[in-house]
Order: structure tokens, then C-alpha cells, then sequence
């Protein structure tokens, strides 16, 4: 019954005004960028992350979940009506969802994908309350040695989530450790790293980095690349589903809320990875296996619970261990440092109202996109004719506006033209900066507690390897190494990449 | 000996010198012992690993065949004048105020883009001038300058 008190606790915040307007809002430009191809949703919460800062915590955290799990709902809409995923996530999506609009079912594609979506969000966030408290407990029981082996854990299997090469990936990872580095050090307070620069005397903003590596590189790749979209109308009617689309349509997306869920709470699992084993695995086990690719409902229905699942499960490695499981998680965990919170099994305990608070709203969210979304899908799908040239500006404003707001001076600015630099350098090398954030993100936190338990154990490595629960996490590190290097499994991995 | 994979070489090397970089810097902060880390112990390691990784990451490229990549394009235009407009604006925004340093970003920007119309910037940049005087000074009553320091008198 604890539970229900818990949900309880949570409702009352989630249902408070001025957060259900903070929900509304963050779903709202969640669906917006959701819809426009080339923005995702690690660029948004990068560009809305200063903005978020003169709210209450609560709020903040709130509106920036929405923007995951909106950009998810937003991203399969233009999938399923104009062909063009606006997630990485909808890729799949597009597969049959607009094979089935174009045979004049997009209304029914569009209703299994919200229905699908909200069932999704609805288990994962009973989950995430089901699991969130004998979790943190069992968090509270880990030592430094437990702690830094998780966290190598969680370091390694972003690497399952990377493109291309793994030692390219472990650089990577450790880049961002020592970007992480920079500035005071807390134990000693010696400057490291800085160069005599007073504004690094902070470390490097986590706000530049993110925008510097996902945003403006970003910006000059399309640029490059001289994205085009081709729009293409169809028609939208009968939103009902028939019986026959319900009956194979149901228990897909219970198989896709399942193999969600799962994947959202492993490391380096996420959103998009889950809707493309999802989509594989309704096609393993599908008796006729040839009609997907040709709108079959079942390859819309998993797909889409999947990533909504995975969207919210993820929050659970963050919100009870205070490890990040991807990159949008690694925002989140930025976000709550930026307002005062440690990430952690601590929050429960400290803050519960944040805790359920940001749970329930998750569900609030789910059920306000529901509602909202099937009347907009007219205004979303005009949203696309907006030519990207006269997007990318805008996004550059706000994104150079809300870092002078962070610390209210210019150096920022310039240190994340500077990042950008970077992140063109990484992308035209083929490095992926998704490692990167993550490594920036524990960096302190793993050298912290790599010096305390090697002070604890004075000197003495072994302490790694004799406490079972550390053991376990390097062991599962080491194994998870082991498979994405096995030739058969790096062809495997390569095929699932190129599919995008 | 040719290279392999372009690529890996040269991101080898960007490890290869951050590695470096890192551990001559962790030099002049106290390493101390492995029971009493100091400041320099964890990125001195840190900068060891990225150093090997970097070398493993060029050599591994490196092969006795030949192979052809696809070339990749390459154009200096989005490059520079995306990066020029953000600095840009760092620049011009405390002497210049909001308004201008917003006028100049837009327009510069939108240059980067082979689309360019010189209308439709100009026209794209008086409408963003408008949502960030309404959002960022009207509403979100932003604090930073908004007109020339030479208009408003600022010192």
C-alpha cells in the first residue's frame, strides 16, 4: 500500500497547476520537434536546459521529460504520414506504418501507434514505481568499489548503443572523463585543466558541451549534407481500427511494451535501439513474415510501444542508481545537477514529491498526448513545409541566447562555437559523441569514488574484485565487450545501423 | 605501409593528442600514491589510456593494401559561417546589445545555407527579432543589454 501513497504523493504534484502547464508545454514542443526532421531530442533539452533554470526544480524536470517521451510520439506521426521519421527512433516506423497510409489506412496506423504508445507509458511507468524504491535500497547498500564498477558498466554498454569502431568508442568515453575533469577539484581545490581561464574555474558548462557537440555540429552536417525532404500528402480518414487489426495489433503491443521496458533499463539500451529489436522480433515470429514492409499493423504497433517504454524505463537506472543509461538520460542528469539534485537512490528518500512527482507526470503526459494529438495531426504535418534554412537560424539564436543566460557572460558562447568544432571533427571522423557526454557526466563522480574506496582499501585494487556485487558489474562490463567485438555479432550490429 | 582507413588514423591521432595533453598537464598536479590519489593521479591514468587507445586505434588503420574510401564532401561554406555567426554574437552582444547582435547571427547564419535568399533572411530575421523581444525581454524579462551601449548611455 506504500505504493499507493507513494502515487499518491505523486499525483498531487503532477495534478498542481503550474505543473500540469509545465507538462503540457514540455509534451507540446516534445510532438513539435518530434515532427521536424533534423532536431532531436537531445538538441532540444540542450537549448531548453537554460531556459528550465529560473523554474522549480519539479517543474523543470517535468517539462524536460515531456520533451523526450513527446518527440517519440511526434517523430512516428510524420513516419507513418509523410515517410519521413523525425526520431531516429520512428525509423522502423516508416517501414510499414506509411505502407499502410498509403493504402488509405494512416487513420488506423495513427490510433494503434497513440493506443500502443499510452498502454506503454502506462505499464512502464507502473514499473518504474514498482521497482524505484527496493532498488534505490539495494543502491544504498554499494560502496565506492560497487559504485565505480557500476559505473564502468554503464560506461562500456553505451558502447553496444555506438556506431562503428569499439576502441574508437572507449576513446571516446575516456575524452569525456577527462573533459570532466576540467575545473576545481573538489578534494584538493587545485585548478585543473583551466589554463588560467576564470570561467573554467567551473569545469566546462554542460549546457556547451551538450549544444556544442549535438547542436551546431549537427547544424553544419545538414548544412553539408544539403538535406532535402520531399513532402508528400496523404489523406487522413477512419481512425478506427477494424477488428481484424485490432486482434493482431493487441498482443503486439504488449511483446513491444515488454521488449521496452527491458531494453530502456539496460545500459546503452534506449529508445532506438528497442523499436528495431522489436521490429525483428514481431518479424521472427510472425507467420508470414513477407508482409511486413507492407503495412502490416503489427510492424507499427510493437515498434511504437517499444520506444515509449523504453523512453520511460530508462528513467530508472538514473533516478535510483544516478547512472544514465543514453545520452538523453545523461541531459536529464545534467538538468538535476544544474538545479541542486545529485542524481542518485537519494532523491526518493530527500525529495519525494520530485521523485513520484515526475513519475505520475510521465502518465499525465502520456494521457495529454493522447487527447491532444490525433486533433493537431493537421497542424503538425503543415509544420514539415517549413524549409530548413529558415529553421536552422532560429535554432542557432536561441541556442547562443540561452548560453549567455547560463552564467551571463560570453565565454561560453565561444567555448561551444569551439565544441561545435569538435563535434564537426568527431562526426567527419567517425567518432560518435554520445560516449563522450556520458564519460563528461560520471567523470567526477567515478574519480570520487575511485579514491575513496582505494583510500577504504589503502592502496589495495583487490577491493574491486572481492566484493561480489563490483565483481558482477565488471564481469557483465567485460562480457559486454567481449560479445560487441565477436565478429558475428559486430556484422550483426553494423546491418542493424545501416538499416537507418 | 598505406593507410587503411583514413578515418581511424586521424581519429587515432585527436586521441593521441589529447592523451598526451592530458598527462603533461596531470604532471604538474600532485599524483600522490594509490591509497592518497592527489589531484593528477586519475587524468594521468585517464590520459594514458586515451594515449594507447590512440595509438592502438592509428596503427590498427595502417595495412599493407590499399583501399578506397568514398570520398566524403567537403564544403568550407556551412563550416565557417556557422561558427563565425555563433562567435559573431559572443562578440557584438555586450557592446551592441541584443537586437543588433540578433540581426547580424540570423543573417550571417542563414548565408551558410546554398538556398540563401537574401529576402527571406532578412525577412526570417525581423521575425525572430520580434519572438525574442516578446519571449526573452517582454516575458522572460532576459537580462542582458538590448540596444548599442552608445544609445542607451551605458557606460
Amino acid at each position: 500500500m506504500e505504493l499507493l501513497s507513494n502515487l499518491a504523493i505523486g499525483f498531487q504534484t503532477a495534478v498542481y497547476p503550474q505543473n500540469l502547464f509545465y507538462c503540457f508545454l514540455g509534451t507540446l514542443i516534445g510532438t513539435l520537434i518530434g515532427v521536424l526532421p533534423g532536431i532531436g531530442p537531445v538538441q532540444t533539452l540542450a537549448i531548453l536546459l537554460p531556459a528550465t533554470f529560473s523554474l522549480p526544480p519539479v517543474s523543470a524536470l517535468i517539462m524536460l521529460a515531456g520533451i523526450y517521451y513527446g518527440a517519440q510520439y511526434g517523430g512516428s506521426t510524420t513516419s507513418i504520414l509523410v515517410n519521413v521519421p523525425g526520431e531516429a527512433s520512428s525509423v522502423v516506423t516508416c517501414l510499414d506504418g506509411h505502407q499502410m497510409a498509403l493504402r488509405g489506412r494512416a487513420g488506423a496506423a495513427l490510433t494503434i501507434s497513440a493506443l500502443g504508445s499510452f498502454f506503454a507509458g502506462t505499464f512502464a511507468t507502473l514499473l518504474l514505481a514498482v521497482l524505484a524504491v527496493p532498488l534505490a535500497e539495494v543502491a544504498f547498500k554499494f560502496g565506492p568499489a560497487e559504485y565505480f564498477s557500476l559505473m564502468v558498466f554503464g560506461l562500456i554498454g553505451s558502447i553496444v548503443l555506438a556506431s562503428g569502431s569499439v576502441i574508437k568508442a572507449v576513446g571516446m568515453i575516456v575524452l569525456g572523463l577527462l573533459l570532466g575533469m576540467v575545473g576545481t577539484d573538489i578534494t584538493s581545490g587545485i585548478q585543473r585543466f583551466s589554463f588560467g581561464i576564470p570561467e573554467l574555474a567551473d569545469g566546462i558548462g554542460f549546457v556547451s558541451l551538450a549544444m556544442g557537440l549535438f547542436g551546431i555540429s549537427d547544424i553544419i552536417k545538414s548544412l553539408e549534407r544539403r538535406d532535402k525532404r520531399d513532402i508528400l500528402r496523404s489523406k487522413l480518414s477512419g481512425f478506427w481500427l477494424d477488428k481484424k487489426e485490432l486482434k493482431e495489433s493487441a498482443p503486439a503491443v504488449v511483446r513491444g511494451t515488454l521488449t521496452g521496458s527491458l531494453l530502456g533499463i539496460l545500459p546503452g539500451g534506449g529508445t532506438i535501439l528497442s523499436s528495431f529489436i522489436s521490429y525483428m522480433v514481431e518479424k521472427k515470429i510472425s507467420r508470414e513474415p513477407q508482409t511486413f514492409g507492407k503495412g502490416n499493423i503489427r510492424g507499427v504497433a510493437s515498434p511504437e510501444s517499444a520506444n515509449n517504454a523504453a523512453a520511460q524505463t530508462s528513467f530508472i537506472p538514473l533516478l535510483t542508481l544516478g547512472i544514465p543509461p543514453n545520452v538523453v538520460l545523461a541531459m536529464m542528469a545534467g538538468a538535476m545537477i544544474i538545479h541542486g539534485i545529485q542524481p542518485g537512490p537519494r532523491v526518493i528518500s530527500s525529495n519525494p514529491q520530485l521523485f513520484w512527482g515526475v513519475i505520475v507526470s510521465m502518465w499525465v503526459g502520456n494521457l495529454m498526448l493522447v487527447i491532444l494529438n490525433l486533433p493537431l495531426i493537421g497542424i503538425w504535418v503543415r509544420l514539415l513545409s517549413v524549409p530548413y534554412r529558415v529553421l536552422y537560424p532560429a535554432i542557432l539564436l536561441f541556442c547562443c541566447i540561452g548560453l549567455y543566460s547560463v552564467n551571463n557572460n560570453t565565454f561560453d558562447i565561444g567555448l561551444t562555437a569551439f565544441l561545435g568544432f569538435l563535434g564537426y571533427l568527431f562526426a567527419k571522423l567517425e567518432c560518435e559523441p554520445a560516449p563522450l557526454i556520458l564519460g563528461f557526466v560520471l567523470g567526477p563522480m567515478m574519480e570520487e569514488n575511485l579514491r575513496r574506496g582505494m583510500l577504504l582499501s589503502r592502496g589495495d585494487p583487490s577491493i574491486f574484485f572481492t566484493s561480489p556485487i563490483s565483481l558482477a558489474f565488471l564481469l557483465m562490463a567485460l562480457g559486454m565487450l567481449v560479445i560487441v567485438t565477436l565478429p558475428a555479432i559486430r556484422r550483426k550490429r553494423e546491418d542493424t545501423f545501416h538499416e537507418e | 605501409m598505406h593507410i587503411r582507413k583514413i578515418k581511424d588514423f586521424y581519429a587515432g591521432l585527436l586521441f593521441l593528442f589529447f592523451g598526451m595533453a592530458a598527462m603533461s598537464l596531470a604532471q604538474h598536479y600532485q599524483i600522490g600514491t594509490a591509497a592518497k590519489m592527489g589531484p593528477g593521479y586519475f587524468p594521468f591514468a585517464l590520459g594514458g589510456v586515451l594515449t594507447v587507445l590512440g595509438l592502438c586505434t592509428s596503427l590498427k588503420s595502417l595495412s599493407r593494401r590499399r583501399r578506397e574510401e568514398k570520398k566524403e564532401p567537403f564544403r568550407a561554406r556551412p563550416l565557417i559561417l556557422v561558427l563565425a555567426s555563433v562567435l559573431l554574437f559572443g562578440v557584438l552582444l555586450q557592446p551592441l546589445g541584443l537586437l543588433l547582435a540578433t540581426f547580424c547571427l540570423v543573417v550571417l547564419a542563414s548565408l551558410a545555407s546554398e538556398e540563401f535568399r537574401t529576402k527571406e533572411a532578412l525577412l526570417n530575421a525581423a521575425v525572430l527579432l520580434g519572438v525574442v523581444l516578446l519571449i526573452f525581454v517582454y516575458f522572460l524579462n532576459f537580462q542582458v543589454p538590448i540596444w548599442p551601449s552608445l544609445i542607451s548611455g551605458r557606460a
